[in-house]
């Protein structure tokens, strides 16, 4: 059996983990739990936000600065595809299930299948000054990349509840997922909020986007492995529930990190679909969900 | 006197000039002999598969310029199979039933030929394999040669092992990644350390597209081995060098290496650099290693290298796929045919000379004399290629006959000794 | 019956090709567009008559092939035999992923779907007897039947398939059972309150897509002489199982046979002529732009015109 320092530093490495799954399922907590929008492509656009981080981080800025100012280019693309969604989707509203769902599964080929005849299938990498180096405390090493990315995690998840409970915008974001009547009632928009909504959940794709692309290398691919991630936690944490995602992105990454220790690496894809398939059989509403 | 020189050779170029224009009219005359294969040239194969791809097409151009095979332009066909076996069954048909090649060549590297293999032993077609180990220990299929400078696991491990020994160690960590090579690989090593008196103290297996190896290091690490035998391909490579590093190993291990590929590949040891030093792996040539005419292959491939801007110094592939090429061209031009059949025949009795050496095979396709070595890096910089073309960066320990140094332990000191 | 007759011709056809002297590449590339003529049919059933979108297709196929080689390694089982019992594990799975997930709402079954196909690709990648994650190489027996190659023969036994699998999906459609899953994807609670057993008849459509998937994936391991599990649980067969019916129109079973048939056949040229990645990049095209302009597919397209032409 493994030893329990073993164990403790699984644990401590899957906190570290965990709190990078909830950042970079944040966004597909907003469009799907809060709006309810088939958003099979979070993923995708997530993986497309390391790529453009990767192409920016060429002309030598930093990794984290390239998420951040790649972030309200990403807001205009989430904006469009909201409204390009609502138009042909929502408003006429037949058969919206499988059209919406096809239409998102679609994009996400497509941009899978783009990246890879742009770049290749090759793995790309960006380099900084934390990348490669870990911080010693004891016996204990923490790689750097997993502590940047755990900072930005945290600054993310602060940000957005503080957003989600303090501002109008926010309440009112909040509030559409729950009954439009009331919110337009009270003068908002709804459209507009949910497209405000999706917005901000596509900008913060692309800062945890520049956050993959500092924990690992990245290839193409890569989208697929993490809806089970980003889905597994949505799922987990329950729709609606901001920090829940923050709990529940720390059960998962804990749970990795213990089965890689023990079972070994190649269980580990198995660990984020087996969790999102108990969760839906047993509770389906999530941890903390309404 | 260099005036007389220069004429001389400026005439005998003339000459030479002259004597291919008829043999290039003689081309027209009868058709193509069509060689074909896929190459892994993007994925994590494709640093070495584009290196290598170099080395064959300098082949191809040599024999066209000699006149080509019994009187045919060679016309080569590649395709890029990105390091995936899942594609190599469907462009080698493609290859046999559309392209109508009459010799296929292997894709670089086990894990794009496994899949390919009962394929070809079914159509009974002659496959030159390129560096794949052990990928037709189960096909046994009859019209297979492999260039690579190996046969079995046994000879792989043994100098590795031997050098852990000689350190003093008793202890072993092994992990490979769960793909045919590393695992024929893993699987010969766990072979020896079983019939002999070593410890297994850490022994496990990972998914090939693993990209984190933390955890893995961490265990190795807590197990608290002397030697670490890792089988992996390149990109797991990077990440497992980087994550030593990151991490660490303990200052007990004596002896880390063994059978990591990528680690030969001159743009992967560039991004590397200093990461590489102490580490103790595989390899087919080093710079100081005795070949024939092989000074002069690598001036001319650097040229087309650096113009292609792939691997530039190419020691580790670009030489066997060219001499891939002498071989095919010495069977063709002895029997005076392209029968596959005939063709095997001759490469199974005879022992061809190439640029890497003599060149003959046992009953399985595999050398029947290999020549691998395993070298230790040291004082590698960061970001220099050049620093390579020299000797004293990979120090062959194994085997005697191409010894060119003790291997320094344990690997903390070897890490930093310079 | 009209259907039984062009069906029979059909047969006779495919079966005359097989023996015909031709370049071996059209059965190479043939039994993949039939083999999405399966895949599609049977995604339908479940997609398209009850608007339930599975992602999972791979697991399905992958359990049909991955039976097939328990099958083959173990009893040397013929073909025959490797494809039914391809066809019933799989079916089981249908039933058992329903039973889970069907009560849920249609993007939770979706995510289902895919989750079962990692867990099974985890769980085969840990599987020594088949291969685990190297892949397990085979040597197809030489019993050819009629035919000249082992490639021919599979070609016509997937064309037996497929319009096996179009007459059980034209049967549905104008059965109790057709009737029952169009009335669920118009509106389940309408439906269960009008006394139609939602839950029952979701079951058997899902078993029986599934238990035609698997059906589909059985003969792969022969048809390539090798098998591993990052290719066969690939998520590209999803893009192309749903992208095909709805291409071709998703109310009627000429349907995905059409969107099948055309859309297999661009990308058995496309890969022959330029790469494999264009490939699903044509099925991804084409599925968001009739996704998005023709929802009913070119049997919509198809019914529009012949109105607007009166």
């Amino acid at each position: 059996m493994i030893s329990l320092d073993l164990l403790f530093e699984a644990v401590l490495f899957g906190i570290l983990l965990g709190c990078f799954y909830a950042a970079v399922s944040l966004g597909l907590s907003v469009a799907f739990g809060l709006l309810d929008v088939p958003y099979v492509a979070h993923p995708a656009l997530l993986i497309l936000g390391s790529y453009f981080t990767f192409l920016l981080s060429k002309t030598g800025i930093d990794p984290i600065i390239c998420g951040l100012l790649l972030m309200p280019v990403f807001y205009v693309i989430g904006i469009a595809l909201y409204r390009f969604y609502y138009e042909t989707f929502e408003r006429r509203s037949s058969d919206t299930g499988v059209r919406g769902l096809a239409f998102f599964f679609g994009i996400a080929f497509i941009i899978e299948v783009c990246l890879i005849l742009v770049f290749g299938v090759d793995q790309r990498t960006v380099s900084a000054t934390y990348i490669g180096s870990s911080l010693e405390i004891g016996e204990y090493r923490f790689p750097y990349r997993m502590l940047v990315a755990f900072g930005i995690a945290i600054f993310l998840t602060t940000l957005l509840t503080l957003y989600f409970s303090k501002t109008f915008n926010g309440r009112a974001i909040k509030a559409v997922g729950q009954d439009e009547g009331a919110l337009r009632l009270m003068g908002a928009n709804p459209v507009k909020i949910k497209q405000l909504a999706f917005g901000i959940a596509t900008a913060v794709n692309a800062l945890a986007g520049a956050m993959l692309i500092i924990v690992g290398p990245v290839e193409p691919a890569m989208d697929r492995i993490y809806i089970g991630r980003t889905f597994c936690v949505v799922v987990l944490a329950g729709l609606g529930s901001m920090s829940g995602t923050l709990v529940a992105g720390l059960i998962l990454g804990i749970a990795e990190s213990i089965v890689m220790m023990t079972l070994g690496a190649s269980w580990a894809p198995a660990v984020s679909f087996g969790l999102l398939l108990l969760m839906l059989g047993i509770r389906p509403q999530g941890l903390f969900g309404r | 006197m260099d005036k007389i020189r220069r004429k001389i050779l400026e005439t005998g170029g003339a000459g030479l000039l002259a004597a291919t224009v008829p043999t290039s009219m003689a081309f027209a005359q009868s058709a193509p002999v069509k060689i074909g294969m896929s190459m892994p040239q993007t994925g994590g194969l494709g640093a070495g598969g584009q290196a290598a791809l170099i080395g064959l097409r300098m082949w191809v151009d040599d024999v066209n310029a000699k006149g080509g095979l019994l009187g045919r332009k060679v016309e080569f066909i590649v395709y890029d199979d990105q390091s995936n076996g899942a594609n190599t069954p469907g462009i080698y048909t493609k290859l046999l039933d559309v392209d109508k090649v009459d010799i296929l060549i292997a894709p670089y590297a086990t894990n794009p030929t496994a899949p390919i293999m009962p394929l070809v032993k079914e159509r009974g077609k002659l496959l030159m394999g390129n560096f794949s180990f052990q990928v037709n220990a189960k096909v046994q299929h009859d019209m297979w040669f492999n260039n690579a400078p190996w046969n079995d696991a046994k000879g792989w491990s043994e100098g590795f092992l031997e050098a852990g020994k000689n350190a003093g160690a008793k202890s072993i960590a092994i992990f490979a990644a769960d793909a045919e090579f590393q695992q024929n690989l893993a699987n010969g090593c766990r072979e020896i350390v079983k019939n002999t008196d070593w410890n297994l103290v850490y022994d496990q297996n990972y998914p090939g597209n693993n990209t984190d190896f933390s955890s893995i290091i961490r265990s190795v690490r807590a197990a608290r081995p002397e030697v670490v035998f890792v089988a992996c391909y390149p990109n797991e490579a990077v990440a497992i060098m980087r994550s030593v590093n990151e991490i660490g190993l303990g200052s007990q291990v004596q002896i880390f290496g063994g059978g990591m590929v990528g680690l030969q590949f001159t743009p992967v040891m560039q991004s590397l650099g200093s990461l590489l030093n102490g580490v103790v792996n595989y390899n087919s040539y080093v710079p100081g290693m005795k070949f024939p005419g092989i000074e002069d292959f690598f001036k001319r491939y650097t040229e087309r290298a650096i113009a292609a801007k792939v691997d530039p110094l190419g020691f580790y592939l670009p030489p066997f796929n060219y001499a891939t090429g002498q071989m095919i061209e010495q069977a063709v031009n002895a029997t005076k045919t392209f029968d596959n059949k005939r063709l095997a025949d001759y490469l199974r009795r005879n022992e061809i000379n190439t640029i890497v050496g003599p060149i003959s095979f046992d009953k399985n396709g595999e050398r029947s004399k290999p020549r691998m070595v395993q070298a230790q890096f040291r004082n590698i910089k960061d970001n220099d290629w050049e620093q390579f073309k020299n000797p004293g960066k990979q120090v062959v320990i194994w085997p005697a006959a191409d010894k060119q140094g003790d291997v320094i332990t344990p690997f903390d000191r070897a890490r930093k000794a310079t | 019956m009209k259907y039984s007759i062009y069906a029979f011709i059909a047969l006779l056809g495919f079966l005359g090709l097989s023996l015909m002297n031709v370049n071996e590449y059209i059965f190479f590339a043939g039994f993949v567009i039939l083999q999405f003529v399966v895949l599609a049919t049977a995604w339908n059933i479940l997609g398209g008559y009850a608007g339930y979108v599975n992602f999972g297709v791979p697991a399905f196929i992958a359990v049909g092939a991955y039976t097939a080689v328990v099958l083959f390694k173990s009893i040397s089982a013929p073909l025959v035999v490797q494809i039914i019992g391809g066809g019933i594990l799989a079916g089981l799975l249908g039933l058992t992923v329903g039973l889970l997930t069907l009560k849920l709402r249609g993007i939770f079954f979706s995510i289902a779907t895919v989750a079962v196909v990692f867990i099974l690709e985890t769980v085969v990648m840990n599987w020594r007897y088949v291969g685990g994650a190297t892949g397990l190489q085979l040597t197809r027996p030489q019993d050819l039947w009629i035919f000249d190659t082992y490639t021919r023969m599979l070609f016509f036994v997937m064309a037996v398939l497929a319009i096996g699998s179009v007459s059980i999906a034209r049967y549905i459609q104008d059965s109790f059972l057709g009737r029952g899953l169009r009335a669920v994807r118009d509106s389940e609670e309408a439906a269960e309150c009008s006394g139609v057993p939602t839950l029952k008849i979701k079951l058997i459509a899902c078993t029986i897509s599934g238990a035609l998937m698997g059906i589909a994936g059985a003969p792969m391991p022969m048809y390539l002489s090798y098998i591993e599990p990052t290719a066969t649980f690939n998520l590209n067969y999803s893009i192309s199982a749903l992208g095909m019916p709805i291409i071709g129109g998703t109310s009627h079973w000429i349907g995905p046979v059409i969107g099948a048939l055309l859309l297999a056949t661009i990308q058995q040229v496309v890969t022959v002529t330029v790469s494999n990645e264009l490939n699903v990049l044509v099925v991804g095209v084409l599925l968001v732009l009739f996704v998005v302009l023709a929802p009913d597919g070119i049997l919509g397209l198809i019914k529009k015109w012949k109105q607007s032409s009166k």
